[in-house]
């Protein structure tokens, strides 16, 4: 029997670890002398009270999709892929070298290629921890953390030492051609007669984020492919004694979430950047645990998730330019939002299933 | 290099090893219960912002030390209370405390110090001073042995000492009492150690406390001793690093400590040196900061003896089933 039903499941535990998150993030910000309630209003306003600020929040958002995704397929397959930070990174050298070394008629061909190479380079970087991972039973959290330092070593190397122009002290690219300058929004909606922010960095990398959560939701529940990887994730015996081949899954699906956590890159890279520059992702690798516990790894979930922290984001950024309340408000609210709906999820579970066979019986 | 040159490397590659043994150490009681900490990095930052407020607040640097232990105990209890009670993903917990204790830290110390997320810089009674052993002055002049006692052994906080008698203390306490083979037993086979009548809630908590307390004197340290203050993430990726010396040693003491110097020796040659240059070639600094974890992806990958964790590391004990 089930404990519960499927929508208290889906909706009703995240909203609830959301709600304790939110309440314990008001906490913090009265503990620090601040009033809450100005603070969101102020959030609000600064993130979707005007097309410059929707702007950002959708850029962020973008973002956020990409690393989202990708931790939710490994998830899928059972498996914890805290690399995305590393992979975005590779992703960026993926763009950087065909934005840069390659010459471009138009942007669209250029985004195309640079997408593939984002996703060649952040799929690579996945390949040796889930390699290992299945060859050699290492276990894939620890080498993907280690290849988040490794990544970062080695993008330092080649900016100052490789990629650096000649005359520069700064460890970052040359300024990408302009043909490889992607559309803004602005851009793309003014032919719509809908006036948006110039100034905002949100572009077509959008378009591209939503349909990878579209090609996400068909890979995962409607493939031959994504059937083996959810049973896989459900039951290793199981999925051996149907044929599954475990190595081909592991590598596979962390080939998918490394490519996803890559591609990433075209919106903050080749879209906002236009350049590639040291700590580019922002931590944005790391969001993306935090939104696919939150969506629940499905690709609906992760859309709905990714906007939300994309408005978080912006509107820390606003709160931290008009109050004395720092940018780590994110960060701690992040945290929140990983401990309740990742760790303590059974907190908020065990009570609710509790409450729910009680509500059974008084039925029966 | 000359004899003085070593000794000074030798002297910073102990003062920088020290956070990553206490760090190793306090991951080693963790995961031998059965328990993965990748939080060690949160707990440590914490530590040190709040051994350095306190510290910087009373003057009292022991103050400071009780505090930043405090700070840390505080973390372990959440990552009890998520790994422990309620039976939660460990990894999703320890990377939960990470962000939690970066994004605290510099709230509070706005929030407090008014100084970009920084503590004061700590002064006299707020720092824990090198400790001269006996005779250092005037055994110095003696050849060889001279400089190597005065210089590298002696002439360090009390931590760093604390620290190094931390390994022998650990070996005894886990090969030799009752508690040791208790602890690590619930990390191989809880259910066994459940039949016996020993609590492995109880067993893991003392575990996962005692995690907490060494990770709360590697803050301590950080922003006390080899520092005066804290920075905003000032642990820079240190409990990562700790965590890669606890796999290289296989999970055992005295394989730590040399783990840990070793990951200290590279760090203290990538502080002195910025590129070194073999002749042939150049290694670049960024190939000694990205070595340990290079050497650790190596060893998990089983080149090199195969590092086989605690066999119920990272599963929730569930009583009956």
């Amino acid at each position: 029997m089930e404990k519960m039903p499927t929508w208290a499941d889906a909706v009703l535990v995240p909203l609830i670890s959301l709600l304790l998150a939110a309440i314990l993030s008001a906490l913090v910000i009265i503990g620090i002398g601040e009033d809450p309630v100005a603070a969101v209003k102020l959030m609000v306003q600064g993130s979707l009270g005007s097309t410059y600020g929707w702007g950002y929040t959708l850029y962020y958002a973008t973002n956020f999709m990409f690393t989202g995704l990708a931790v939710a397929v490994a998830f899928h397959a059972r498996m914890f892929n805290i690399g995305g930070e590393g992979q975005a990174m590779l992703g960026g050298l993926g763009v950087a070298v065909v934005c840069l070394y390659m010459p471009w008629p138009h942007w669209s061909l250029a985004l195309i290629f640079a997408t593939l190479s984002s996703a060649v380079f952040g799929a690579a970087w996945a390949f040796l921890p889930a390699y290992l991972q299945a060859k050699r039973g290492s276990h894939i959290v620890i080498t993907t953390i280690m290849f988040n330092f490794i990544a970062a070593a080695l993008l330092n190397y080649l900016l100052v030492n490789v990629m650096r122009p000649k005359g520069s002290m700064d460890p970052a690219t040359a300024k990408f051609p302009e043909t490889t300058h992607l559309p803004t929004l602005h851009d793309i909606l003014e032919p719509f007669g809908i006036a948006f922010s110039k100034a905002a960095p949100a572009n077509v990398s959008l378009i591209v984020a939503i349909t990878a959560c579209v090609a996400v939701y068909f890979l995962i529940w409607r493939t031959r492919l994504g059937y083996e990887i959810r049973a896989f994730g459900h039951s290793e015996s199981g999925a051996k004694y149907a044929g599954i081949s475990p190595v081909k899954i592991t590598v596979v699906a962390m080939l998918i979430s490394g490519g996803l956590a890559g591609m990433m890159a075209i919106n903050n890279v080749m879209g906002e950047g236009e350049r590639l520059i040291m700590n580019s992702t922002e931590g944005a690798g790391f969001i993306g645990i935090a939104v696919a516990l939150m969506g629940r790894s499905h690709p609906f979930g992760v859309f709905l998730a990714a906007i939300l922290f994309g408005f978080l984001y912006q509107g820390g950024a606003e709160l931290a330019l008009w109050t004395t309340i720092p940018r780590e408000l994110i960060v701690v609210i992040q945290a929140l939002v990983i401990l309740f709906t990742g760790a303590l999820d059974n907190m908020v579970r065990m009570p609710l299933e509790k409450l729910f066979l009680l509500f059974r019986k008084g039925d029966a | 290099m000359d004899f003085l040159t070593i000794i000074q490397v030798l002297d910073s590659t102990v003062r920088l090893a020290t956070p990553l043994l206490l760090a190793c150490l306090a991951g080693l009681y963790s995961e031998r219960a059965g328990i993965f900490d990748i939080g060690l990095e949160g707990k440590m930052l914490a530590a040190a912002f709040f051994s350095a407020a306190i510290a910087a607040m009373t003057g009292s640097v022991w103050l400071g030390l009780l505090a930043g232990i405090a700070a840390s105990l505080v973390l372990s209890g959440v990552h009890g209370l998520a790994s422990i009670t309620f039976r939660g993903n460990q990894l999703i917990s320890g990377v939960a405390i990470n962000f939690l204790a970066a994004g605290m830290t510099v709230l509070i110390a706005q929030s407090w110090f008014k100084q970009g997320g920084r503590t004061p810089s700590l002064i006299g009674g707020g720092r824990f001073n090198p400790i001269e052993l006996p005779f250092a002055e005037t055994l110095s002049t003696v050849p060889i042995l001279g400089p190597i006692y005065s210089e590298l052994i002696s002439g360090h906080s009390i931590l760093v000492y604390v620290a190094f008698a931390a390994v022998p203390a650990t070996w005894w306490l886990l090969y030799r009492t009752r508690f040791g083979l208790r602890l690590r037993a619930v990390g191989e086979n809880p259910a066994a150690v459940d039949t016996a009548g020993v609590s492995v809630v109880g067993l893991r908590f003392a575990a996962v406390a005692i995690c907490g307390v060494l990770c709360g004197i590697a803050g301590a340290y950080l922003a006390t001793g080899l520092q005066a203050g804290f920075v905003k993430e000032m642990t820079a990726g240190r409990g990562f690093i700790a965590l890669a010396a606890l796999i290289f040693a296989k999970w055992r003491p005295w394989y730590a400590l040399s783990a840990c110097l070793l990951f200290g020796f590279l760090q203290a040659i990538a502080l002195r040196y910025q590129n070194i240059d073999l002749g042939a070639f150049t290694v670049p600094v960024q190939v000694m900061d990205a070595l340990p974890y290079i050497l650790t992806v190596v060893i998990l990958a089983g080149f090199v003896g195969k590092a086989v964790p605690p066999r119920a590391g990272g599963e929730p004990y569930v009583k009956e089933r």
